[in-house]
This record gives C-alpha cells, sequence and structure tokens, in this order.
C-alpha cells in the first residue's frame, strides 16, 4: 500500500470485522432526516404531493425570488413537537431558524432555513433493543436535537458516463422538492456498544422509524428518500482520546445502515493499522459494494455563517399548546409490542413476523371484530399471507376484511364449514365473488354432516382397503387416518374430519 | 486602520462566489471595515439588562395553516431561467468549478 493512500484513508485491503473491532473501540452519531407527510411546504403553500412533473410544485417562496417572503406551516412545528414528545425530549419555549448559506443549485435562495443552537427539541432518547448472544439487550440512545428544516430542489447529473456528480457536464434541477418541511434527530455519541455498534445503529434506526410511522408525521420511506440516514463515527484504542470521525452519507436502507457501521469500522481499524491517519471528511456510501468512497474534505471547516433568519418570527410554544399536543400522542411502538405480545400470548419473534407481513393492524382489527386472537393470527399469517405472496400483492390489499373472517369464524364454530371449506371461502372472496355468504352459497361449501352419507362413504372407504379395516380392528387406531383421509376426499373436503373418525370406530366397533 | 484581513475578504469572496481582483481585496476591506465599526457600536450601548433580539417586533408564533394553495406553473417559473431543459432549471458543472 502507497504512502499516498495511507494519507487519504483509503486502504487496499480491509481487516475483517472481528479484526478491527478487536482492537478499538466505536463511537457512533446518527443524523436522521425525515420529510413531514404535510399537505403544503415549510414556508410555502404548494404542495408535497411526491412524484408530480418537474417544477409544477413550486411558487415564489419556495423557487427564493426576490421578495417573497416565509411563513412557517404549523403542521409541521406540531410534528416537530410530536416527535420531539416521543423521543423524551425538552420542547424549546423559545426557539429561532436560522439561515445557513451556501451555495449548491439544490437550494435555490442560496442559503437554507434551518435551526442552528435553538433547536425546537432536544435531550431525549430512544431505548432500542438489540440480540446479543446473552439475549435481548436495551440500550438507550440519547437524543441531542430535534429540529426543522426545509428539504432541497432533486438534482439531476448530465453528462459524463456515470450519471454522478463526478465528471458531469452539467445538472438539471427540479425544486418540487425544495422547501418540503424537513426534521433533523440527531443522537449524542453513543459510546460503549463495541463489537454491538452495527446493530445499535440499525436498530436505533428502525425503532426511530417505527415512532415516526406510528405518530403518523411521514411515511418514512427509505428507498424514497423520505427518511435518511447520515452515519458518524469514529474509533479509538480503548480508554484512548475519541479518534476523528468520518460522516457517511447515502444510507439508503436499514440493512445499509448497518453495513455502512461495520464497514467503516473496518476501514478506519485498517488505516490506523496501516500507520495511517483518519481524516475528517464526507464519504459516500455504495450499496451494491457495502463500502464507501471519500467525498468532500471537511479539513477546511464549512462555513455557514448561521445567523437569525431576519424573515421569519421566533416559535415559542406554549406549555398548553405542548400538552395538547401530547395529549393526541399514540401509543409507543414498544409500548404496543409489549402489551400485543402479553394479549396475544406470542413472543417477540412471532410478533415480528406479523410485523414483516404487515399484519399487526389487520390482526388487531379481526380481533376488535371479535375473532378470537389466535383464529386472527392463524388466518392472516397462513392462508391469507401465503396468497398474497403468491400473488405479490400486500396483505391488505387483499379484497377480505376482518368481518368476513367474523363471519367464516362463526361458520366454523357452528358446524357448517372447517377449515379447508374456509380457505375456499377466502378464495371466493379474493377472486371477487361475493359476500362470504355469496361464496358459500354458489360454491356448495357446506360440511357433509348427514350421518347416513357419511356412512355410506366410509364403507365404501373400509371395502377399498380391507387391510387398513383389519389393522383398526385389531387395534391400530393411527391407521384410521388412511380411511379418514379416503372420505375427506370423496366427500371433497366437505365433511367434518373428526365426526369421520368418531363414525368409522363405531363403525368398526373400536373405542379408543 | 483595517480590523479584517485581506485573507478574511479572500475567504468570504470565496464562499460568496465572487471573483475578486488583488487591488479589490483592499478596496472591500476597507468598506467591510465601516460596516463593521458602525455596527460594533450597537456592543457599546447594549448592556446585560438587554436581550440580543433577531427581528425588529417584538413577535412570535405567525403560523400559516397546512392548506395546499396554487403556486406558479413551470412555464413562469423556468421564464426567468438563464438555462433549462427537460423542464427544469440546468445548472453548470458543480464540483471543479474551481
Amino acid at each position: 500500500m502507497s504512502t499516498q493512500n495511507m494519507t487519504n484513508g483509503e486502504v487496499d485491503v480491509y481487516l475483517d470485522y472481528d479484526e478491527a473491532i478487536g482492537g478499538y473501540d466505536p463511537v457512533i452519531g446518527l443524523e436522521t432526516h425525515v420529510e413531514l407527510g404535510t399537505n403544503s411546504k415549510m414556508w410555502c403553500g404548494c404542495s408535497t404531493n411526491f412524484g408530480a412533473d418537474s417544477n409544477t410544485q413550486v411558487c415564489p417562496v419556495c423557487l427564493g425570488l426576490p421578495g417573497s417572503m416565509p411563513v412557517v406551516n404549523r403542521a409541521a412545528v406540531e410534528s416537530t413537537i410530536r416527535i420531539g414528545l416521543a423521543l423524551n425530549c425538552t420542547i424549546a419555549e423559545w426557539c429561532r431558524f436560522a439561515r445557513k448559506n451556501y451555495f449548491y443549485p439544490d437550494m435555490p435562495k442560496d442559503y437554507q432555513i434551518s435551526q442552528y443552537d435553538e433547536p425546537l427539541c432536544f435531550d431525549g432518547y430512544l431505548d432500542v433493543t438489540v440480540e446479543t448472544p446473552d439475549g435481548p439487550q436495551v440500550v438507550r440512545v440519547e437524543i441531542e436535537r430535534v429540529h426543522m428544516e426545509e428539504d432541497t430542489g432533486k438534482l439531476t447529473h448530465a453528462g459524463g458516463a456515470t450519471g454522478r456528480i463526478h465528471g458531469a457536464d452539467y445538472s438539471l434541477v427540479d425544486y418540487n422538492r425544495a422547501g418540503i418541511p424537513l426534521i433533523e434527530i440527531v443522537t449524542k455519541p453513543v459510546t460503549g456498544t463495541g463489537r454491538l455498534a452495527p446493530e445499535v445503529a440499525r436498530a436505533y434506526v428502525t425503532e426511530l422509524r417505527n415512532v415516526i410511522i406510528a405518530l403518523v408525521v411521514s411515511d418514512a420511506r427509505m428507498e424514497e428518500g423520505s427518511m435518511r440516514c447520515d452515519v458518524n463515527l469514529s474509533i479509538a484504542k480503548p480508554g484512548a482520546e475519541w479518534g476523528t470521525r468520518s460522516e457517511t452519507k447515502n444510507v439508503n436502507s436499514l440493512r445499509s445502515v448497518e453495513r455502512a457501521v461495520r464497514s467503516e469500522i473496518e476501514r478506519q481499524a485498517s488505516v490506523l493499522n496501516n500507520g495511517g491517519r483518519i481524516i475528517q471528511e464526507t464519504r459516500h456510501f455504495h450499496e451494491d459494494t457495502g463500502r464507501s468512497t471519500s467525498g468532500r474534505s471537511k479539513e477546511q471547516a464549512e462555513d455557514y455563517r448561521y445567523f437569525p433568519e431576519p424573515d421569519l418570527v421566533p416559535v415559542a410554544p406554549s406549555r398548553e399548546w405542548v400538552e395538547e399536543l401530547r395529549a393526541t400522542m399514540p401509543e409507543m411502538p414498544a409500548v404496543k409490542r409489549a402489551r400485543l405480545q402479553a394479549e396475544w400470548n406470542i413472543n417477540e419473534f412471532e410478533l415480528q413476523s406479523l410485523a414483516n407481513a404487515g399484519a399487526i393492524e389487520l390482526v388487531e382489527a379481526t380481533i376488535a371484530a371479535g375473532v378470537d386472537a389466535a383464529a386472527a393470527r392463524k388466518w392472516w399469517t397462513g392462508e391469507l399471507l401465503r396468497v398474497a405472496n403468491e400473488t405479490g400483492v400486500e396483505l391488505d390489499s387483499l379484497t377480505v376484511t376482518p368481518d368476513d373472517i367474523k363471519q367464516v369464524e362463526a361458520l366454523i364454530a357452528s358446524g357448517s364449514l372447517n377449515d379447508k371449506l374456509a380457505r375456499q371461502v377466502f378464495d371466493g372472496l379474493i377472486n371477487g365473488e361475493g359476500t362470504v355468504d355469496e361464496v358459500v352459497a354458489k360454491r356448495g361449501l357446506a360440511v357433509v354432516s348427514d350421518d347416513g352419507a357419511l356412512l355410506a362413504a366410509i364403507d365404501e372407504a373400509l371395502a377399498a382397503s380391507p387391510d387398513v379395516a383389519e389393522k383398526i380392528k385389531s387395534g391400530k387406531i393411527q391407521a384410521a387416518g388412511a380411511i379418514v383421509g379416503a372420505v375427506m376426499k370423496t366427500t371433497k373436503g366437505q365433511a367434518d374430519a373428526a365426526k369421520v373418525r368418531t363414525l368409522l370406530l363405531e363403525r368398526l366397533g373400536v373405542t379408543e | 486602520m483595517s480590523s479584517i484581513t485581506r485573507p478574511e475578504v479572500a475567504h468570504l469572496a470565496r464562499l460568496a462566489r465572487l471573483d475578486l481582483a488583488p487591488e479589490e481585496l483592499d478596496h472591500y476591506a476597507e468598506q467591510l471595515d465601516v460596516i463593521l465599526q458602525s455596527v460594533a457600536r450597537i456592543s457599546e450601548v447594549a448592556a446585560d439588562d438587554i436581550p440580543p433580539m433577531s427581528h425588529p417586533i417584538p413577535m412570535v408564533n405567525v403560523f400559516r395553516d397546512d392548506v395546499v394553495t396554487p403556486g406558479i406553473t413551470r412555464d413562469e417559473a423556468l421564464a426567468a431561467a438563464p438555462a433549462q431543459e427537460d423542464d427544469r432549471f440546468r445548472v453548470p458543472r458543480i464540483l471543479d468549478e474551481e
């Protein structure tokens, strides 16, 4: 490895994670940007709809035209306060916006209105759980601040080979996104996580996203950029002063948060072990390689020349307003998870499966409709999830409602349907064949409860397999399954298997 | 005696994307100095019992409701742009500009 490579922080070969973490303690800091889901922008009434045609959601304010004046969106302030409350923050009694000056064409004003030393919310925490070999461990991630700012326009780089900013001949700008309310959530340095740092980072961003979604203040879609994460990281020998930190941007999925932390620990340890030094810089994470490359050096600290925003007056939320907002807070995800586990008598893993399937709200609604918890879970994560996966749709877009499940369960309880027939009912519902009753009627679905018909089918099956009949008579009752199966087949599943079994044993004069 | 230095003016010029000639640096250093001295007089009257203010009118919480209002059309937005392409503002190369 060349000397030049050592000084610019790049190495050709990375240590593996065990080697890297063996010699150093990491300190991580996470900066998360969340686009709020307000109807209109932060300072003007332009729409925030995602995916509109370029430059169709703009006005003099968000284009930074001379003489235009911003006015703060009250809903954005309320959402920010609610995020602050969810993160156990203190809500400022008085705070101002600040002007952050920089020249970059994504900001038509040549400054971004943000908050500097007076954030709206500060000094909070979020508890997250990580899995360790010794079981789940709770880590408290302290929150430094939650502040309000505005998103920037979207740049598309043209010319050059890669479509990246490097080598581009020029760029095109769409200002639809400029001025959309953006919240930045900054953690305090997270220390003492050791080798769990990557998992803690991921668990934090995951739980933060859960909180944001529970508050219904943003859709928090990392892949669409409505939630974005920057990872600050330094490493140092145990007990030594903190090292120089890097900031990794472009981390666009929960999985990448974990990978970016792990990769950066490996990179920094490799540089240091090779006698190099870490420089303070911005790095860009690449999803494809799982590695980052150097971006701007921050050696000459950026000079944003922050000053209080003269076009806006301070925000001074009254304590009454804060309490009103506190009263709108939903149950926090961690509390809800604990409650559902207890109420549904399932473990964390089972609950996670429900969450992954997008089934929690559906199961909740089904239970609320009066269905037993176990049955509600069974249908949503069994048959219905299978169909959803097969057809490639989300569970909640299947045309099956909690009330449908209630009706089907009632038919099962009354003996008119069994589970196998119920699956046919759901198939009919999904195919748009009408209501539960209509599907049952149209498909002629009903448990055969006529003993005569069942006995005829049993006799037929016994006649077809005399050897099995002998086995059962001689006491090998487990052989009865073959005959029950045959009867279920001839009745096309429309019999109650338990009843068939009882009738069969009676027929052969065998008792269990 | 100028309290703002030539390198500081050069730094500000760079941040503001202004290409100043050497003689202009001296010129603006003098001008900025006068401005700074004028503003510095505020410090003479600012006592501990006078809180700093960032706005001439003492008011807080000026908000608008979260309601979408019509903006301007794309053609209007792009009308004054020096260059446009594909319904977007076309801007010069961003990196390597120095």
